[in-house]
C-alpha cells in the first residue's frame, strides 16, 4: 500500500505543478502586474512610479515564465512563476498581495467555521440521502417510489438560492426561530448553524436520493438480495447489511472525493449566513487581483482532489476485498 | 411560563417519534440519542429567552452598545495606507488627526481634536521674509503651519508601550513561547500607554515617505510638503541597498518575501532629514509646505496626519507577530474614543470605549433648527455616549435588511431591493417613510454626498472632442438628449440630485436656484420656480448646428460614438440600453464596449475612447476638490491624473490657479462662477448627478445627523438600550404554532407510508 500510495504522491507532482503554470498562465492573461498594483494600490491618484515600485517590491517586475535578460539556470528562476510557485512546494502560502497577511494563517483561521457547517452538512445530508434512497429502491414501483422521485426532482431543480432565501425567510424572518444570520464559537455556535445545516441538507437532498436511488437499485436486483430474502432475512439486513455493503463502490466514488473539500466552505452559504469561512476566499482575491491568495487556493486545492482520490482508492480495498494496490 | 408550554412541546414530539419508531423495526434503535440530540439543540436554541433568533449572546442584552455593519472587510487599518470609506468607519474611530469636522455645523467646519487650535499658515517669500497671507501663490516660497499639540492627552492602553523593572519596552524580541495563545494584542497581559507628543504626529509624517507602506497619498503631498520626495527617494534607496545586501548573502535562492517575514526591515527614519516638518517641543511642531496651499488643513483631519508612536511602529516591526497577521494594519494604537477590541474581518470587529480617551464635549451649538430636532439635548455631554461598537460582516443584502427590521442593527442604508418597502415619495416628490417604518419608530436621513456621477466626452478624440463651437454645440446637445432626471428615476429610486456643474450641494461654489443652473442644458421655469431641462427640438437643432442634422454627416452617414465603462452590476444592461436609447433620439448611434475593469482603465489612460461613466468622491470639502478635475495639468492621458476627459482649456485652467489659493469669499465665488460658466459651455461632462445618501435608524437613537465629511461620528450618537431591548423582544417573539402544523402535515402524509410498510412487512412475514 505504501509503494501505491508513494507512487501516487509522484504522479501528482508534474500535475499539481501543471495546474500551477495553468493557473499562472489564466491569471496573468487576465491581470498584468500593472493591473494588479493599480487596483491594489487603489483608484485615486496612482501615478506610474507608484506601480513601478509596487511590482518591485512584491516581485511582479519580472516576467512571468522566462527571464531571457539572465543568464543560465536564472532565464527560469528569476521570473514571476518560479518565485512564487517555489515556496507552495512546501505549503508556504506567502502574504497576501493585497493586504499582507499571513494566507497559511488565514486558512487555518477560516477553514473551521466552514467545516462547522460543511461537516454536519455532508453528514446529515449522506445519511439522509442513503435512508431515502434505500425507502425508495425498496419501495421501488409503489407509489411512495414515484412521488418520492417527483419530489426529488422537484428538490434538486430549485436553486440553492431559493432554500437560502425562502429559509431565512420563514425560519428566521416569519417563525422567528432561528438568528438569519451570524455565527459564534462553542456552544453558542450551534443556534446559528442548524438554520444553514438544514437548509444545506434540504438542497442537497433531491440529488442525493436519486443517485444513491439508482445504485440501489442496482443492487437490489442482484442475485445475491434474492438469496438473502430466500435465507429468511428480515428487510433491515437485506437492506443495511448486504445491499448497502455491495453498493459501497459508487457511493464511496461520490462521497469521499468529497472530504477534503469540506474545508473549503461553500461560497453562497457563507455569504448568505455570514460564516467567517474559506467559502469566499478565492472569488474576493480574484476580484481583488490578488494572485499569491489565487495560486494558494488552487495549489491546496488540487492537492486536496489528489489527496481525495487517493483516499477513495484506499477505501475500494477496505470495502471490496477484490481490489488491490497495483 | 415559556419554558413550560416548551416543554410541554417537546416532550409532545418526542413521545410521538418514540411511538413512530416502535412501529418498525428501521429507526428503533437510534430513537434514544436522537431524542437527546433534539431535546441539547432545543434547549441550546431556546435558552437564551424568548427571543430565539436574537444572533447576540444573552449578557449583551441592555449593553450600550452601538450594532452596525460592514460589506467588505477592510483592506487596512494603518492611518497611512488606508484610503477608502469602509477602512475609515473603523479608522476614524480610533485614531486622532489633528483636526476634524464639527458635527452639526454646516457649511463644514474644521475643529481641532489634539491640538490647541487649528492652524494658519505663515507664508515667506525666497529671502525668507515674512507675507501677508493674501500674498500671491507665485511670491510664497514656503508656508509653514505650526501645531500646537494638547497637553495630557494619553494613548490607548497597548503592550507597545509596556515596560519592563528597568523602563526597557516589554515586549521586544518577543519569542514563539512569549507568543503562545496570543492571537491579538489584548493577548498581552501587561500594557501601558503615554502621552502624545509632537514626535508621533512627525513620524506618521515620515511614514508617508515610507516605500514599505505603499502610502496612496505620498505622490500628492510630494508635491507640497518641502523635502518629502528627497525623503522618499532617500529611503527607497535604502530599502533597495538592504535588500541587494541581502539578496547578496543569501545567494540565488533568497526568498526576499520569506525573509521578510522572519525579518522585517526596519528603515531608520533618523538617517536622512526632512525639512517639511519641524519639532519645536515635545507639544509643537511645524510642516513647512514648499507652495501656497490653502486646502492643506482639510488633510489635516483625514486619518493620513494621524499620530503613531514610534514604540508601535518598532513593537509591530517583529517577524513573529507578523507571521500571526498581528500588524500595525489591523491593531491600530490611537488616542480616540474607542480601541480595536476585535479584530475578526471576516465576521465582526469591535471596538471599546478607550478609558484614556481625553475629554470632549458634545457641541453646544449646530446650525439653524438643530435645536428642535432635539440634536442640541446632549451639549456638553462628555462623549463618547457609547461603550461598545459591535459591526458585523454582511456581505448579502436581504439578511442585513431584515436584521435591522429585526432590531438587530441600529442603522441601515436602503438598497434598490428594500427601497419600496422603507420609503415612498409624497405628491410633492418628497420622500417619506413607509407607514410599516413609521411603525416602527424608523427615522429617515438623507444628505447630498460630496460626489459626482458623470458622462465624460474624450476632449482629444477627433469626432467628439475639441474646442470648437460646433463641437460645444454636439456635447451640449448629448447632454441635453441624456436626460438625468429620468436616470435618477429609474436607476436610482430618486436618490439624487442633477448636477449643474461638478460642484455638489453642500460645497463652496455650488449655487442653487436660477443663478446655479447650466444655461446649455436647463431654463429657469419662473411660474415652477425650478430648472427645466431645454427640449429634445432645441437638442436636435443643436446637433444641425454642430453639422450633424438628425444624426448624420454631411455626406448622410450616421454619428457612431462609442461608450466605455466597466458595468457588470444587474442594472447594466438597461442602464446601458437607457443610454443608447437617448442617444437615438439626436439620431446618434451609441456603440457599447463594457470591459473589464483593467481593460477599462487601460482604455482611460491610454485615452483609447470617446464617451465613458465615471465618478469622483470628494477628499475634503472645497469646489478646488471638483475643478482640479478639469484642469489641463492633471490630464489622464498627458500627466496620468485625475482628468479623464483631458479637458483643457487655458483660461479654465488660470482661473483654477487663482481659485484655489483664495480663502472662500465672494471673490472667489465670482472665479469658480465664471469657471463654471467656461466649463458648461465647452461641456467635457454631462454633468450626470450627485448621489443622496438615505440612512434608516431605529428609535433608540439619537443625536443623529448625516455628516458626509466627517467619519468619527459614533462618538455623538446616544443609544437608549433599554427600549432596544424592550423592542426587540416585542418584534421577535417567535411564532411556534405554524411548526406544529407542519409537524402535523408531515404525521399525517407518513401514514400511507407507514401503512404500506406494515402491509409489506407482514406480507414479507407471510
Amino acid at each position: 500500500m505504501l509503494t501505491y500510495i508513494i507512487r501516487r504522491i509522484l504522479y501528482a507532482i508534474p500535475i499539481v505543478i501543471g495546474v500551477n503554470l495553468l493557473t499562472a498562465v489564466l491569471f496573468f492573461y487576465v491581470n498584468t502586474p500593472d493591473d494588479m498594483a493599480r487596483k491594489i494600490l487603489g483608484e485615486k491618484n496612482v501615478t506610474a512610479t507608484q506601480v513601478e515600485n509596487w511590482k518591485r517590491d512584491h516581485g511582479y517586475n519580472l516576467p512571468v515564465f522566462f527571464n531571457g535578460a539572465e543568464e543560465g539556470a536564472a532565464k527560469i528562476s528569476e521570473t514571476i512563476f518560479f518565485r512564487k510557485s517555489l515556496p507552495l512546494l512546501w505549503l508556504d502560502f506567502g502574504r497576501s498581495d493585497r493586504n499582507n497577511i499571513d494566507i497559511g494563517g488565514e486558512i487555518k483561521t477560516r477553514m473551521f467555521p466552514s467545516l462547522a457547517i460543511s461537516l454536519p452538512i455532508f453528514t446529515c445530508a449522506l445519511v439522509l440521502d442513503l435512508f431515502l434512497a434505500m425507502m425508495l429502491a425498496y419501495y421501488r414501483g409503489t407509489y411512495l417510489d414515484i412521488w418520492g422521485v417527483v419530489l426529488a426532482v422537484v428538490l434538486m431543480s430549485v436553486s440553492t438560492l431559493f432554500y437560502i432565501i425562502g429559509g431565512q425567510y420563514l425560519l428566521g424572518k416569519v417563525l422567528k426561530l432561528f438568528p438569519i444570520s451570524g455565527f459564534d464559537t462553542g456552544i453558542d455556535s450551534i443556534k446559528f448553524l442548524v438554520l444553514p445545516v438544514v437548509i444545506g441538507v434540504l438542497s442537497s437532498l433531491g440529488v442525493g436520493v436519486r443517485f444513491y436511488r439508482t445504485v440501489f437499485l442496482e443492487e437490489i436486483n442482484r442475485d445475491y438480495v434474492r438469496t438473502a430474502r430466500a435465507k429468511g432475512l428480515g428487510e433491515g439486513a437485506v437492506l443495511f447489511k448486504h445491499a448497502l455493503k455491495n453498493a459501497m463502490i459508487p457511493i464511496l466514488t461520490n462521497v469521499v472525493v468529497s472530504i477534503p473539500f469540506l474545508f473549503y466552505g461553500s461560497l453562497i452559504m457563507e455569504r448568505f449566513f455570514a460564516i467567517p469561512g474559506l467559502g469566499s476566499f478565492t472569488i474576493d482575491a480574484i476580484q481583488a487581483q490578488d494572485f499569491a491568495i489565487v495560486r494558494s487556493m488552487v495549489y491546496l486545492g488540487s492537492i486536496l482532489y489528489i489527496i481525495g482520490l487517493i483516499l477513495t482508492d484506499i477505501s475500494y480495498t477496505l470495502v471490496d476485498p477484490r481490489v488491490r494496490f497495483e | 411560563m415559556i419554558y413550560n408550554y416548551r416543554s410541554v412541546i417537546l416532550v409532545t414530539l418526542l413521545n410521538s417519534l418514540r411511538k413512530y419508531a416502535g412501529g418498525g423495526t428501521i429507526i428503533k434503535s437510534p430513537s434514544v440519542p436522537l431524542g437527546g440530540v433534539l431535546l441539547g439543540i432545543f434547549l441550546v436554541l431556546f435558552s437564551g429567552g424568548c427571543t430565539p433568533n436574537d444572533p447576540y449572546r444573552a449578557s449583551e442584552a441592555g449593553a450600550n452598545t452601538f450594532y452596525s455593519t460592514f460589506f467588505e472587510p477592510p483592506k487596512h487599518l494603518d492611518p497611512a495606507r488606508a484610503y477608502s470609506s469602509e477602512e475609515y468607519d473603523f479608522l476614524a474611530q480610533i485614531y486622532e488627526p489633528p483636526l476634524q469636522y464639527h458635527y452639526l455645523k454646516r457649511p463644514y467646519e474644521l475643529i481641532p481634536t489634539t491640538i490647541e487650535e487649528v492652524p494658519s499658515p505663515i507664508y515667506y517669500d525666497k529671502n525668507g521674509k515674512r507675507l501677508t497671507p493674501d500674498s500671491a501663490p507665485g511670491k510664497v516660497a514656503k508656508a509653514v503651519y505650526e501645531i500646537k499639540v494638547r497637553k495630557g492627552v494619553l494613548y490607548q492602553d497597548h503592550p507597545a508601550f509596556a515596560k519592563g523593572p528597568d523602563g526597557s519596552p516589554l515586549y521586544m524580541n518577543l519569542t514563539p513561547t512569549d507568543l503562545k495563545g496570543i492571537d491579538g494584542v489584548n493577548g498581552f497581559k501587561v500594557k501601558g500607554t503615554r502621552e502624545l507628543k509632537s514626535d508621533d504626529y512627525i513620524l506618521e509624517i515620515m511614514r508617508l515617505a515610507d516605500p514599505e507602506i505603499e502610502s496612496p497619498v505620498l505622490p500628492i503631498f510630494e508635491k507640497y510638503i518641502l523635502g518629502l520626495r528627497e525623503y522618499s527617494e532617500a529611503l527607497r534607496g535604502d530599502l533597495d541597498g538592504i535588500r541587494k545586501e541581502r539578496r547578496a548573502k543569501a545567494g540565488v535562492s533568497y526568498n526576499q518575501e520569506a525573509d521578510e517575514k522572519e525579518n522585517p526591515i526596519i528603515l531608520d527614519y533618523q538617517k536622512h532629514t526632512l525639512p517639511g516638518v519641524e519639532r519645536v517641543d515635545d507639544h509643537t511642531f511645524r510642516i513647512i509646505l514648499k507652495t501656497k496651499y490653502p486646502q492643506f488643513v482639510y488633510w489635516l483631519a483625514m486619518p493620513f496626519f494621524s499620530p503613531v508612536p514610534e514604540e508601535a511602529r518598532l513593537f509591530y516591526k517583529q517577524g513573529l507577530l507578523a507571521k500571526k497577521n498581528i500588524t500595525i494594519d489591523r491593531f491600530p494604537v490611537g488616542t480616540g474614543p474607542y480601541m480595536m477590541e476585535t479584530f475578526n474581518p471576516n465576521m465582526e470587529i469591535i471596538l471599546s470605549r478607550n478609558p484614556n480617551f481625553h475629554y470632549e464635549e458634545y457641541p453646544k451649538a449646530g446650525e439653524d433648527g438643530d435645536a428642535d430636532k432635539g440634536l442640541l439635548k446632549d451639549g456638553g455631554g462628555r462623549l463618547p455616549f457609547a461603550e461598545k461598537l459591535v459591526f458585523k460582516l454582511e456581505q448579502e443584502v436581504i439578511p442585513r435588511w431584515n436584521k435591522f427590521l429585526q432590531g438587530y442593527y441600529d442603522n441601515s442604508g436602503i438598497t434598490s431591493d428594500s427601497f419600496d418597502q422603507a420609503v415612498s415619495f409624497s405628491s410633492a416628490g418628497e420622500a417619506e417613510l413607509t407607514d410599516a417604518m413609521k411603525e416602527r419608530g424608523i427615522t429617515l436621513q438623507t444628505s447630498v454626498r460630496p460626489s459626482i456621477y458623470y458622462t465624460g466626452f474624450n476632449m482629444d478624440d477627433d469626432a467628439i472632442g475639441g474646442y470648437s463651437p460646433e463641437r460645444q454645440k454636439l456635447r451640449q446637445a448629448v447632454s441635453i438628449a441624456l436626460d438625468f432626471e429620468e436616470y435618477i428615476e429609474i436607476f436610482n429610486n430618486g436618490r439624487g440630485v442633477p448636477a449643474m456643474s461638478p460642484i455638489p450641494p453642500g460645497i463652496f461654489g455650488h449655487s442653487e436656484g436660477r443663478d446655479g443652473i447650466n444655461p446649455y442644458v436647463y431654463d429657469w421655469d419662473s411660474s415652477k420656480n425650478r430648472p427645466v431641462r431645454k427640449s429634445l427640438e432645441y437638442a436636435r437643432k443643436l446637433m444641425a448646428e454642430a453639422g450633424y442634422p438628425n444624426g448624420r454627416d454631411k455626406n448622410g452617414r450616421p454619428l457612431v460614438v462609442t461608450f466605455d465603462n466597466p458595468w457588470t452590476g444587474a442594472d447594466s444592461t438597461p442602464m446601458i440600453n437607457w443610454y443608447i436609447k437617448r442617444m437615438r433620439l439626436l439620431g446618434i448611434q451609441l456603440e457599447n464596449r463594457t470591459t473589464d475593469y483593467n481593460r477599462f482603465q487601460e482604455k482611460m489612460l491610454k485615452g483609447n475612447f470617446q464617451i465613458f461613466s465615471w465618478g469622483w468622491n470628494a477628499d475634503y470639502p472645497d469646489p478646488e476638490n471638483f475643478l482640479f478635475l478639469l484642469i489641463g495639468s492633471n490630464s489622464k492621458v498627458r500627466h496620468q491624473g485625475e482628468n479623464v476627459s483631458n479637458y483643457s482649456n487655458p483660461e479654465f485652467d488660470r482661473l483654477f490657479k487663482v481659485m484655489e489659493n483664495m480663502d472662500s469669499s465672494p471673490a472667489r465665488e465670482k472665479v469658480i462662477n465664471e469657471m463654471l460658466a467656461i466649463a458648461q459651455k465647452d461641456s467635457p461632462w454631462v454633468w450626470g448627478h450627485h448621489p443622496v445618501a438615505f440612512g434608516l435608524y431605529h428609535r433608540w437613537m439619537s443625536n443623529v445627523k448625516p455628516n458626509s465629511m466627517a467619519n468619527n461620528t459614533i462618538k455623538y450618537v446616544r443609544i437608549d438600550p433599554e427600549i432596544r431591548r424592550k423592542l426587540r423582544g416585542e418584534w421577535n417573539s417567535p411564532n411556534l404554532w405554524p411548526l406544529a402544523i407542519i409537524a402535523a402535515l408531515l404525521i399525517l402524509g407518513s401514514i400511507p407510508a407507514v401503512i404500506s410498510v406494515r402491509k409489506k412487512l407482514g406480507r414479507a412475514k407471510r
